[in-house]
């Protein structure tokens, strides 16, 4: 139930790439669908009363081993939403270039005026 | 009680991602993913990621910075949003069938609360010893998966640095 969640959350990201013609929201639809698959990543290494995967002192290994969430997705999501950050400047980048060429965020106006 | 409280606020990601898809105004719709961004983050932090929660919250705000600056600058020109009926209706029913064979995809997955991973078990008993690190996600980050660290380092200086070409102020030849 809550994966079906993560993907309604997936395919509205999508549904702003498809149908809407405002350049930046399309870069909004791609924002949607990252933070929606970072979600599904986490939400896979989770474990029911689960811990955080640091150590402290005062705990032993074995209840470690028995309650600590997986911390590889983790690890993982943490470089994939950096380098999201990236894409997304790049893409507003080549947006503001867009803009100051044509006048307007329309994608339909931009594929007018080519050539 | 906190898997209550994670799919209350999964349910306010989706009314506010829908918002910042189909606002009039840009402006409102760049803080509507930033409320999108910041529950997220609550959300990781309900799912014992701290260090994921924190990495969200700091691009966030980056994200908002630069999107702000993105549709602040230009004056406001309302993009006409009459949509053809036919495209429209054919990417509609696309999506529907995408849904359809995703969700049912998703039946194949282990129920929320128990993972399946086997490498994780080997990271929790031995990160400590092997790297010295208490937090075990530094230890797969910045040992056992340095390489991925490094991948990444370029993937962001490129970007960045294509980001950085794009905005020059004088190209040589204008």
């Amino acid at each position: 139930m809550i994966y079906i969640l993560c993907l309604i959350l997936f395919f509205i990201g999508l549904y702003g790439i498809f149908c809407k013609k405002n350049l930046i929201k399309i870069v909004l639809g791609f924002i949607i669908m990252e933070n929606a698959v970072n979600l599904f990543l986490i939400l896979l290494g989770y474990k029911n009363n689960g811990i955080a995967p640091i150590m402290t002192k005062s705990m032993r290994l074995d209840e470690f081993l028995a309650r600590s969430v997986d911390p590889l997705p983790q690890a993982l999501v943490l470089t994939s939403i950096v380098i999201g950050l990236a894409v997304t400047a790049l893409m507003v980048a080549v947006a503001i270039r867009i803009y100051e060429r044509f006048g307007t965020f329309d994608i339909t106006e931009i594929k007018r005026l080519k050539g | 009680m906190v898997h209550v409280i994670i799919y209350i606020l999964i349910i306010f990601m989706l009314l506010a991602a829908l918002v910042a898809l189909e606002a009039k105004n840009l402006l409102s719709s760049v803080v509507s993913i930033g409320a999108v961004g910041f529950m997220l983050s609550v959300v990781f932090l309900l799912l014992r990621a701290p260090d994921i929660a924190i990495i969200q919250v700091i691009i966030e705000i980056l994200t908002l910075v630069i999107l702000i600056r993105a549709t602040i600058a230009v004056d406001v020109h309302l993009v006409k949003n009459i949509r053809q009926f036919f495209p429209f209706a054919i990417c509609m029913v696309l999506l529907l069938l995408l849904f359809m064979f995703a969700s049912k995809a998703m039946d194949l997955l282990p129920e929320f609360g128990n993972y399946l991973s086997e490498v994780a078990p080997h990271y929790l008993a031995n990160g400590l010893k092997e790297t010295g690190s208490a937090n075990i996600v530094t230890s797969v980050i910045l040992d056992y998966r340095a390489y991925d660290t490094l991948g990444e380092a370029t993937v962001l200086f490129t970007a960045i640095l294509g980001a950085v070409v794009l905005l020059r102020r004088k190209a040589k030849n204008d």
